[in-house]
């Protein structure tokens, strides 16, 4: 079966389509920045874990007395 | 469901979003009427106008932030500011794109150097994407919010000029919808002009809060990463 498309159809399609891939690649965008600085939280509480690690040993090897 | 988008109103905005966006795809492809004059093509109307003027809405949006922040010193109203204008801009290339193809098949030209209502739309888009050239060129800092926001300022004396050129100019092709007697269309033509409005205004601005938390919660990492260090 072959659609018979019109010149006009093939110019809303295309309007409605940009739209479309735009607002998609867009929220792409978004989404890989979501994942950047969701990595980036992961590296700065790493961070601050061992750091504390390290402020609990320091406090652990002061002698009492 | 319910008591997650009363405690995050960015969801229940993407939700309403999401609901005007099938609304209008539904009206414009199943309901409204074609018109007697263009035919099918005239269905472009429906999603370029509303992209324009959410591409002004933003543009003005934009002006107001920066505006505040040069008058009260509110504090992110330089980011929202930017933000704004990044939004405008997107919306300010689709109405270019979207124009640019129901010209083609309306009038026969991609463009016309001729109307004034295209070529003042372009000016306003360029003028806003050299916004961002004047922005990554400067050190961010009060200095930077500054300079942006005052640019910003500018701009927006751009918004009528476009916006009215269309209805001072006395030779145009550029079809005038809205006049001062009302809209000159059918009732069913503008409900989902309306709605099709409506949800462009949801989409964009759900786009704009989500933007807009990203960019607050890398400026936030930075300054732990700055603590951190």
């Amino acid at each position: 079966m072959i659609l018979a498309v019109t010149a006009a159809e093939k110019y809303v399609a295309a309007a409605y389509g940009i739209v479309f891939v735009v607002v998609l690649v867009y929220v792409l965008i978004i989404g890989l920045k979501l994942g950047r600085l969701e990595r980036e939280l992961d590296e700065l509480t790493g961070k601050v874990r061992a750091r504390q690690e390290g402020e609990a040993e320091r406090r652990e090897e002061v002698p009492v007395g | 469901m319910g008591l997650r988008t009363r405690e995050n109103p960015l969801a229940a905005l993407a939700a309403l979003a999401g609901v005007l966006v099938t609304a209008a795809i539904a009206l414009i492809f199943f309901y409204v009427p074609t018109d007697v004059d263009q035919g099918f093509s005239q269905r472009i109307f429906y999603i370029h106008v509303p992209v324009a003027l959410t591409a002004y809405a933003f543009f003005g949006w934009g002006a107001w932030k920066a505006l505040r922040h040069l008058w009260k010193r509110e504090p992110g109203a330089d980011l929202e500011s930017y933000v704004a204008i990044h939004q405008g801009v997107i919306f300010g290339s689709l109405t270019l794109l979207t124009g640019s193809l129901w010209a083609k098949i309306s009038w026969g030209h991609w463009w016309l150097w001729s109307e004034s209502q295209l070529v003042l739309f372009l000016v306003l888009f360029l003028f806003y994407g050299a916004y961002f050239m004047l922005r990554y060129s400067i050190e961010p800092g009060p200095a930077r919010a500054n300079m942006c926001a005052v640019y910003a300022l500018f701009g927006v004396v751009l918004i009528p000029i476009s916006f009215l050129a269309i209805r001072l100019a006395n030779q145009l092709i550029h079809p005038v919808v809205f006049t001062l007697q009302g809209p000159q269309m059918s009732g069913s033509m503008f409900l989902t002009f309306c709605v099709s409005l409506a949800a462009m205004l949801a989409l964009a601005a759900t786009l704009f809060h989500v933007e807009l938390a990203g960019k607050r919660i890398d400026s936030r990492l930075s300054e732990l990463r700055e603590l951190l260090a």
